[in-house]
Parts: structure tokens; sequence; C-alpha cells
């Protein structure tokens, strides 16, 4: 067992975890944060995105080990004082939402994708967001909703 | 989340109320809950496709660390007090399988299960699986259709003799054969629909809760059908149906892949009551690539018969589908959901269908979105641009020239469509596509001889949805029935619970019948629940799939609002003391005409609940239930308009515009059902270029993780251009008709119809799918040749 020390949203976290441990199921399993989903196996969906010193990353791929001595946010550490962050707002304008399986790391990728570049082109948002991927809104109204948040 | 500021009447996109837990990771998927005491269920599957099962031996897994139990399929075989269910026995000599949820003695496909083990935690039951050993003797397998046909082929069920498993006929209208003989011209087509795994973003998962005092057992499950699952689980397992609760949560995607009853489910619960304990699985995706049923899997022969100018006479269809190796709920009806339908949008004379079913080694197939319709859509849309390229007509002049244009139509294949108007869809879609511009461009490249040449495809299709009539489904030997049941509880304090039993997976149904509940009984939005998914809260119900949410669900939400306002009125009436003729009511509101004297369903309910005085006989209490079974199937139509740019050099077909007018009756929320066609589409594009899951000769899927199965992303979809006509449906309250399949119907033959249009002049007529870069390629290199 390894002796870790990890920031979550703001709150921080003394653990021993495995060395095997993946960041992922530790949020989820140890520390109860079960918005961030699990999807595939291969570091292919990025449902399980989250922000790991204000950058994205899939956390599905990184041991926990990995994330000793930093800062996490995760989909619930975006909303401040009951109100949306203008991403989780713009999603909810445009229907960029279905299921709701893909979203929370869909939204995380765009935090990251717009901190990065504020006014992105379509074309640049589809290619930015490759890595997740969603089976239920063929992508137009994330496409839409990134455009909006980019408004704000 | 702030009270919302938008416009939530029935016709507006209301903000959607299912946003505000699934934005901010309060889902409640099923691996998102956890009760104490739980343990961790691991599946051994076997890695062979066909093979004798010697000896599980599962002494080091039960020694090791962590673990609770361990059964092998012989050790559980008792505890099956029925197989897994078959729903659809298509014929009265259907070679019909037992299906255990584990194998016993000889696995049939890579996947199958054979052993269970349960631990602490996810990760001891999966080490502990690993240390299961199985003592295989592999058996030869057969993994595609034509191979599990040949003489000699390897038997997937020994005991039937053949790998056939039923053959179903349906005629109708004139003589065929005497169509085809007088014919001027015919096209004979055959086609392949690739195999597909649907792939939902949420793998499946199950937690089934015991009460052991009582033998109650709550299963948690990702599932589309908690109510079928039920009736199901309770013959399987032995729980009294009246002692087992299933509870769909957030269930993310679906898709048909969840409109199943799993091994895992029944395992669950066979593991949980042996154990005492709460036992929770979750599908990793590689698993899911497996264990989860797979979608289409046929090969299709379409014959059209047609005069010299295009007016196409008959039309005759040989299906040969792969079943896989065992038949799950409908397993045999899916590829029959599309029966009626292969005459497409056309006034055709003679119909002549037949499809046969096949075992093979491999995971079972199933329903996947559109079941049935997207492979119907595709055999008549692609042979009706062959006929087209025989008569050198324009594919729109020659699909216009035979639509059906006088409702309601009886078909050939004998249902009748109750509404629509095909050409008002297919003129607003060319209006938006610009078609003489798309030509022109078409031209100019061919011309110059450009490498990337411009393809243009149409698929005018009809949909046939809301499943479905009891007495159809009786006729067609689906156990079941296709009714839908709804139940509208006014509280005491003015807000109103709406019990729906079908089950969202994403589709905004809290959303979409808060609007109508808010509408027909004058209540604020804000103010309607609406509940679902659980059997013990809401007991009646078929569930959500084939687009029958609205068509039937809503149907009979609007019974309910109808009842309630019924009741409502008797208790204004009594309480303002005037007869109920007195009343008109509009919006909520009930007023003695002519009069400002005025009184609110809101208001009846309280009046109700405390029941100081209600008309003498009345019960207190204001809700009411509604039972409603569609006397019709629902059927949406539509034009889909892809437009593809094709690299003859390289064979990337990329799709760059989409265009899709839909008539799908009337809509309550735009932006819900412009999602769902979005999605849609989408699924339907992936078949056409990307999606397989491909077998080699052993039986081993080379597809099975998101690394090589290509789910398409953002980057290789443009945005899609959609747009409405509306025609409504006499049969449905609201005249709606239902749209969850339309895209996916749709898009498949629209986006091959454009890859052959754009190699047209190369004279490439064929291309199977996913027209690949590589197909691409290798179908230009051949008619080169």
């Amino acid at each position: 067992m390894r002796q870790i020390a990890i920031t979550v949203n703001g709150a921080r976290h003394e653990l021993e975890v495995e060395p095997r441990e993946l960041l992922v199921y530790v949020l989820r399993e140890r520390l109860g944060l079960t918005g961030t989903n699990v999807a595939c196996d291969t570091t292919s969906c990025g449902a399980c995105t989250l922000l790991l010193d204000g950058e994205s990353v899939k956390s599905c791929t990184l041991l926990a080990v990995q994330a000793d001595g930093r800062e996490v946010t995760t989909i619930e550490g975006l909303a401040e004082n009951g109100n949306l962050h203008p991403v989780q707002q713009a999603f909810h304008e445009q229907h960029g939402l279905q299921c709701g399986y893909c979203t929370p790391g869909m939204v995380m990728a765009t935090v990251s994708l717009l901190r990065e570049h504020p006014d992105p082109s379509e074309d640049e948002i589809r290619h930015a967001l490759e890595g997740n991927l969603c089976r239920c809104t063929g992508y137009v109204n994330i496409v839409k909703a990134v455009r909006e948040a980019a408004a704000v | 989340m702030a009270v919302t500021e938008h416009e939530t009447g029935i016709g507006s996109s209301a903000p959607r109320k299912e946003d505000a837990r699934l934005l901010t990771g309060q889902g409640r998927y099923v691996d998102n809950l956890t009760v104490p005491g739980m343990v961790w269920m691991a599946i051994v599957r076997s890695p062979h496709a066909h093979a004798r099962i010697n000896k599980v031996d599962l002494s080091k897994a039960k020694a090791a660390e962590g673990v609770v139990a361990a059964y092998s399929g012989a050790e559980l075989e008792g505890d099956w007090t029925a197989p897994l269910p078959m729903a659809w026995p298509v014929t009265d000599d259907i070679n019909n399988p037992a299906h255990l949820p584990l194998a016993t003695s000889v696995a049939r496909y890579v996947g199958d299960g054979v052993a269970v083990v349960v631990a602490e935690s996810r990760a001891l039951a999966q080490d502990a699986a690993e240390l299961v050993e199985v003592d295989y003797e592999p058996l030869p397998a057969v993994a595609d259709i034509e191979s599990a046909l040949a003489d000699g082929a390897p038997l997937v069920h020994e005991e039937f003799g053949t790998n056939h498993c039923y053959t179903w006929p349906l005629k109708g209208g004139e003589d065929v054969d005497k169509l085809f003989a007088e014919a001027d011209v015919a096209v004979e087509e055959r086609y392949r629909q690739q195999r597909l795994i649907p792939n939902p973003m949420e793998p499946r998962g199950v937690l089934a809760q015991p009460l052991t005092a009582t033998g109650e057992i709550t299963l948690f499950s990702s599932t589309q059908i908690p109510h079928i699952a039920r009736v199901t689980l309770a013959l399987a397992t032995g729980v009294p149906e009246s002692k087992l609760r299933i509870v769909a949560p957030d269930v993310g995607g679906g898709f048909g892949s969840k409109l199943q009853v799993y091994p895992e489910e029944a395992l669950g619960i066979v593991v949980a009551k042996r154990t005492g304990l709460p036992v929770k699985w979750i599908e990793g995706r590689s698993e899911n690539a497996l264990a989860t049923h797979h979608g289409r899997d046929m090969l299709q022969e379409i014959s059209l018969a047609a005069t010299s100018d295009g007016t196409i006479t008959a039309v005759r269809v040989r299906l040969t589908v792969s079943m896989g190796a065992y038949l799950m709920i409908i397993t045999p009806g899916t590829p029959l959901l599309g029966a009626w339908v292969y005459g497409g949008a056309y006034d055709v004379k003679g119909y002549d269908f037949e499809c046969s079913g096949v075992f093979t080694h491999q995971t079972p197939t199933d329903a996947y979105r559109g079941a049935g319709r997207p492979e119907a859509t595709y055999a008549i849309e692609r042979a009706v641009d062959a006929l087209a390229r025989k008569l050198e007509m324009d594919p729109v002049e020659l699909r216009r020239k035979n639509f059906i244009t006088e409702f309601p139509a009886p078909l050939a294949s004998g249902l009748e469509i109750d509404s629509g108007d095909y050409d008002a869809a297919l003129d607003r879609a060319l209006e938006i596509l610009d078609y003489e511009a798309v030509r022109r461009e078409q031209d100019e490249r061919r011309q110059r001889g450009d490498a990337k040449q411009l393809g243009v495809g149409f698929s005018t299709y009809i949909e046939m949805c809301g499943l479905a009539p009891s007495r159809i489904l009786g006729a067609l030997k689906y156990v079941a029935g296709g009714w839908e049941a709804a139940t509208i509880r006014c509280l005491p304090t003015g807000t109103v619970q709406v019990l729906t039993g079908t089950t969202p997976h994403g589709q905004g149904h809290d959303t979409t019948w808060a609007q109508v509940v808010a509408d027909r009984l004058g209540v604020d939005y804000e103010d309607v629940e609406v509940l679902h998914g659980d059997t013990s809260i809401v007991p009646l119900g078929l569930d959500t799939y084939g687009s029958r949410s609205l068509a039937i669900g809503m149907a009979a939400l609007c019974k309910a609002t109808d009842k309630i306002v019924a009741k409502s009125q008797k208790i204004v009436a009594h309480a303002l003391e005037v007869s109920e003729d007195d009343l008109e009511y509009e919006a909520g509101t009930f007023r003695v005409k002519g009069t400002d004297r005025a009184m609110t369903v809101k208001e009846s309910a309280f009046a109700a609940w405390h029941a100081h005085d209600l008309p003498d006989g009345m019960e207190p209490a204001l809700e009411e239930t509604a039972v409603y079974d569609p006397s019709q199937f629902s059927w949406p139509s539509g034009t889909h308009i892809a437009v593809v740019e094709v690299d003859t050099e390289t064979g990337a077909a990329d799709l760059v515009r989409y265009v899709a007018v839909d008539d799908v009756g009337t809509v309550i929320n735009p932006q819900i059902v412009d999602g769902q066609v979005h999605g849609g589409i989408t699924q339907g594009v992936a078949q056409a270029l990307w999606e397989e899951a491909v077998y080699d000769e052993s039986g081993n899927l080379l597809t099975g993780s998101l690394v090589n199965y290509l789910v398409p992303s953002a980057a290789e979809l443009p945005t899609f251009e959609v747009d409405r006509t509306t025609t409504t449906s006499p049969n449905h309250p609201l005249g709606a008709k239902g749209v969850g399949e339309t895209g996916t119907i749709a898009s498949t033959p629209a986006v091959v119809n454009a890859v052959l249009d754009a190699l047209a002049p190369l004279g490439v007529t064929d291309i199977d799918m996913p027209a690949t870069p590589e197909r691409v390629w290798r179908a230009i290199q051949e008619a080169r040749s």
C-alpha cells in the first residue's frame, strides 16, 4: 500500500492506496464521488475525463499514485454556490446531453478546451472533443453547447 | 438549478428536468449505487466459440483473498426454474434451445458464461475469476451465416440436427410470380447487413439486494425493460413475482441492447439468494462487446418488378439472419419487425417475403435501434436506386412516381398506413439541399476528373413503430401485449406525480410527460414529477423500445388526464352547486359559463383529499390510472439525403452534408425530437461507414473494444440539417407518431447510395457496409479492371 495525498474539488484527502488502483476508482469507491463515469477499458471514450492541475485527463488510465500531491477537479466541483458552471448551463440550454453518461467527461473536456481556446470554431471543437464519445446526441447539440459556452 | 424562464407547453422546447442531476454528477446509474455488505460478482467466460466443458475447478478461486463464493454452471443448474426467456416463437416448428444463465456442459460462443465468482471488491472478484480453471475441449465452430448452412457444418445445437432455426413467410396482394413474369424490367440485388455492437455509453450493471427474512429481492439493473424483466426473471429464478422488485435507475443509453433479460440479472438474483448478500456486477466495455447482444447480421436478397416507365409492381425478399448461439428475448422476431415495410413508401401490388433464422457460434443477436426496419429501408432504398440506374431515371423522379399518396393506405404486405405526405417531406428536403446546385457541383467535378467525387444519396423512408396492438402481437405469436399504462396523482398541496410504465434511458420522458400534464391540467411544469422504472412505484407497464413511449405511453397518459378532468368536473360542479353541463374547461380551470365563478383542478385535488364534501358515492382522492392498447401501428416517414465526398485515390468517404426532413406527427418538444433524430442518424451513418463486429473463422471477436470497433466521434461528422413536415396520426390523442428510431431507419441507405452515386462514373454499382476506405478503394480497382 502507498500513502498519497490528493486535493479533490478543494478538499485534501490522505489515503492508503494499492499501487495498481486507478484514480477513477479511488474517487468513485473511496471518496464517494460517483459523478465521474467509466465507459470503456481502453482510454477510448473519455467518459472519465476530469481536470488534473487544471488540465483534462482520462482518469481510467491514471494511477491514483500519479495524482499524489496534485489537484483534481471532478464534475461535482464545477458548479459554485448552486449555480451551474457556464459549460453546464450551455449543455442544459442546447440539449447537449441525453442519457447523461458521457456528460461529465464531455463537460470537463469542454472546460479544458475553452481555457486553452476561448473561441474555437466548429471544426476545432469537433477535433478537440475527438477523444470523448457520445452515443446519443450525434454531437450536433454538444457542438452548439460548446459554442454557446464560448460566447459567455 | 434556477427555475426555468422558458416556455414549457406542448410544442415548446422546455429545458429538460433530467439535466440538473446528470450535469452535476448526481446521476443514479447502477454503478453509482452502493449498499451495506455489498459484494462483487465476476463472470468466467468461455474463450472458445465452441467447446465441451469437461471440468470447472473452483478450488484456487475459492481460496483466494476476499472470495465469498464461487459457482460453476453445473452447480447452479438446479437453481433455474425456467430457461432465460424467449418471448417470440415466430413459428410452431421453431428450433428453440434452452438457454441457461451459465453454460453447463457446452460453451457456444466466445463470452458464454461458465462460472461466477463472488468477492469483497471489484478487483478481488476479477482476480479470483482468473484463478478458475476450466478444462475445455475445443470443438469446431461456425462464425458466419454461410458456414453455418454448409453441408456438414458443426452444429450449434446438436439436438436439432441442423443450424436452421425457423422460416417465416409473408405474402400479400397480387400474385408476385405473375407480376415478375409480366414485368418490363426487374432488378435482383443482394446486400449484407453486417453485425453491429450497440455500445451504449453505460455498459450494463446489476445490483441484487436480498431481504433474506422474507425472500424479497430488489434488482437494480441497467435495463430498458424492468416490467418485462420482473415477469420473466420471476419465471427463471423461482422468486415469486410479488417478491421481486426491479428498478431501472438512470440508464446510460440502451438502443435496444438493454431490451433484454440477461444471464447476469438472473445470476445476480440467484447468487444473492444463495449468499444472502447484496451482489453487484458491472460489465466492462470489452465484456460488453461479447456479453451484450449484437444487432443486424443478415444476408438480404431483394427483387423489384417494374414497368418500363418506372412503376414498381412487386417486391420479393429473402432474408437469412444470424441468431447467434441462443435465442434471447426477441431474437427470432427482430428481423420480422421489418417484414411489412420492404415495399417502403411505394405503392406496390404484390409482396412476397420470407425470413430464415440460422444459429452460429456467436453472441446472440437481438434488437438494435430500429430492429428490422433499418434493414428493410436499406434493402428497398438501395434496390430503388438500382432500378433507377437500370432505367436511367433520376432516383428522385423514380421515388416520386411510386409514392403512396392516398391515406389510409392499405399495404400489399397486409397492414395499413394511417397518414403521411411523402412528397411534402421530399420537396422540403430538396429545397434545404438545393438539389440542382449539388448536382451542378457533382457534374463539374466529374467533368474535370476531380480525385474527390461528390455523391448524393436518398432515402425516402417509412417506419412502422409504436409497438404494438396486443391483438396483432398475439396473432404473431409474441407472448406479451403491447399496451401501456399511466397514473396521475394530484397531491393535496397542488403538485402532481405522474407514473409511466415506459422506462426512459435518455429520451427525456420526465420533461415531455410533464409538459403534457402541465398543459392539460393547468399546473406548473415545475410542479409535475414523472416517476418510472421501478416496479414497486409503477407496477403496470411494458417499458421502452420500438419508439413506443410517446406513441403508446403518451396516449395512456392523455387518457389518464381525461379521467382526472372528468372526476374533477364532478367535484367542481358539486362545490359550486351547478350541473356539470354548466361548466366549461380550459387548461386546468372550470368556469361556470357566463360567470367569473371558477375552480381549478388543483383546488379540486385538495377537496378530493379532505373529502369533507364530495358528491354522494364518490371515492376520495384525485388519482387515476389508464391503460391504452393501440388499435394500429404508428407510421413516421420522411426524406433523408446524404452528400458524400469520396476520395477516389484513397477510398475515404467523407459525409459532408446530411439533410433530414421527418414527419413524426405532432411534436411535444422540438429540441428533444431534434436530438433523437441527430442520434439516430449518427448510428445509421456509423453502420454505413465505420462500424462492424468482425469475427475470425474460429469465432473469435476481433473488434472487442472501442479501439477497433469504430464508434464515431464528433470529428467524423457534420452538423445535420434537420426539419419537419407534419401530418398528424388520427389514432393518437395528440397526433404524435414516435421518433426514437427514424434517424437510424432512414440514414444507412442514404449514405451508401451517396457513396455509389459518387462512384457511378467509375462503374461501381455495389459496395458492402461499412464502406471503409479499403472497401471503397477495392471496389474502384475492381471496376477499373
